[in-house]
């Protein structure tokens, strides 16, 4: 096909563009505060997941007897089970908000990186369930009758770490699973398998934070290995995230 | 310049072929309106290009790059059938992210000043799941042109615009043409494409049935076309 006689198109302008971190940077930034917009505007995922978060944790309380030792012992496990159950609410919609109006082409069309499209959704993913668990967790103290303020600092930390390995891998098996037409099932069902090691030392930590068993050198290896966790699954995300988004 | 190559580009769904061996070249500054029966492969043709579906066989280059690089993506607006809009956010807000995604330094100037070059600066606040399809399409138009890309990839343009908005975009990519824009544009509408074109590539089954230049008795009989190569 032989070109028409026009004049050549104009380059735009270099200056148009800043560098190339701080441009991925704000690609970042762009992907979160849109997605945490988009949230806020329908609050269908975070109401979703506060309301069966509480609901169970209501429900968990008739099944056991607050006032027992016992539920010291599993205090840990049953929060974790309801922050996972309630995160997979929020991850859900990570991307199947993206297959309204075929979004997901307009951003894959666009320059941004799969690794910056991954990362923005991750932190409004990570903010959203953060916002789950912050609700969560005095409804739950409150229910159980737990002392959860003593160790305030060292839960906050196992929970910054947890949910961010549950942000990483619910939000690359939300990219994946986001064309079937069984997801809402299919992403519980990849996640937790997976998620075992990491969900492990959360609720052995939890556990021992509500019993007041501080930091120490007993229970100081499963924070390494939820940062190992952290670490080696964010790499991995990063790394095949561009496969899941593109095939 | 070439400023889109196509060479034997192959695509299968399973065992279905639904492009066969596509190759043609589109000079820097062509219009080219992409015409078929439903269900020909224009759709699927266009993603290929875009780099939204990978082909099977073959590829696709625009201007000697893989369309696959961020580089050559901030070089390409793309409007296909979903329009790619959020229904929950504003049409400024909606600008505003693909602009900022595209690098554009003043991204709200840039989404105001294709709101008002669109007729849609009198609801600029309002959520698009307000819109009537019409207004959807020509916000998404003004997505698709907001970072002045020098190939613009357009699946059915035209859909569900009114004889006012037909007429607005048909000058907005008359002006793009004007400036020397790579246009590609899949479409049903015959008469408004062939208006633009500069250049026809026809596809049938899967498979070229014809590319060339648009001569004046595509313009005079738009029918022409479709009876030569698509019925015969």
């Amino acid at each position: 096909m032989s070109a028409q006689a026009v004049e050549p198109a104009a380059s735009i302008p270099a200056s148009t563009f800043g560098g190339s971190v701080a441009e991925y940077l704000r690609q970042i930034q762009t992907i979160a505060a849109k997605d945490l917009r988009s949230e806020m505007r329908t609050k269908e995922a975070l109401n979703a997941s506060i309301s069966f978060s509480i609901v169970i944790l209501v429900l968990f309380s008739f099944a056991f007897d607050p006032s027992s030792d016992q539920l010291q012992e599993f205090s840990g496990g049953l929060l974790w089970v309801v922050f996972s159950f309630a995160g997979a609410l929020v991850l859900n919609r990570s991307f199947a908000r993206e297959t309204q109006n075929d979004c997901l082409d307009g951003l894959l069309a666009s320059p941004t990186p799969a690794s910056a499209l991954f990362l923005g959704k991750s932190l409004a993913n990570y903010a959203l369930l953060l916002a789950v668990e912050a609700v969560s967790l005095p409804v739950f103290a409150l229910f159980y009758n737990l002392h959860w303020t003593g160790l305030f600092w060292p839960l906050v930390m196992v929970m910054l770490l947890g949910t961010w390995a549950l942000t990483m891998i619910g939000t690359v098996f939300s990219a994946l699973t986001v064309n079937l037409r069984l997801r809402e099932l299919m992403l519980p069902t990849l996640v937790y398998p997976l998620m075992i090691p990491a969900l492990m030392s959360a609720m052995t930590l939890t556990t021992d934070f509500f019993s007041g068993t501080p930091l120490g050198p007993d229970n100081m290896i499963w924070v390494r290995l939820m940062v190992a966790f952290d670490v080696i699954f964010t790499a991995v995300a990063i790394a095949v995230i561009d496969t899941v988004l593109t095939g | 310049m070439t400023a889109v190559a196509i060479e034997g580009v192959f695509k299968y769904y399973g065992d279905f072929p639904a492009l066969r061996d596509i190759g043609f070249t589109v000079s820097e500054g062509s219009t080219v309106a992409l015409l078929g029966r439903n269900g020909a492969g224009k759709t699927t043709l266009l993603r290929i290009i875009a780099g939204l579906s990978k082909a099977s066989q073959g590829q696709v280059r625009i201007f000697g790059e893989d369309v696959r690089e961020d580089s050559t993506r901030r070089r390409v607006g793309v409007l296909g059938h979903g329009l790619s809009l959020y229904d929950e956010l504003s049409a400024t807000e909606n600008l505003v992210i693909f602009a900022k995604l595209y690098g554009v330094s003043e991204p709200k100037k840039m989404a105001l000043a294709w709101l008002e070059r669109t007729g849609l600066e009198r609801v600029r606040d309002g959520l698009v799941r307000e819109f009537s399809r019409g207004m959807r399409q020509r916000l998404a138009v003004a997505r698709a042109f907001i970072h002045d890309p020098d190939v613009l990839l357009f699946d059915e343009p035209f859909t569900a615009l009114d004889d006012r908005a037909i007429a607005v975009l048909q000058s907005l990519l008359d002006d793009a043409h004007k400036r020397g824009r790579t246009i590609i544009m899949s479409t049903h509408q015959l008469k408004e494409a062939l208006m633009l074109a500069t250049h026809v590539a026809m596809i049938r089954h899967g498979e070229m049935a014809y590319t060339g230049e648009r001569t004046q008795q595509m313009l005079d009989d738009t029918g022409f076309l479709y009876r030569t190569y698509e019925d015969a």
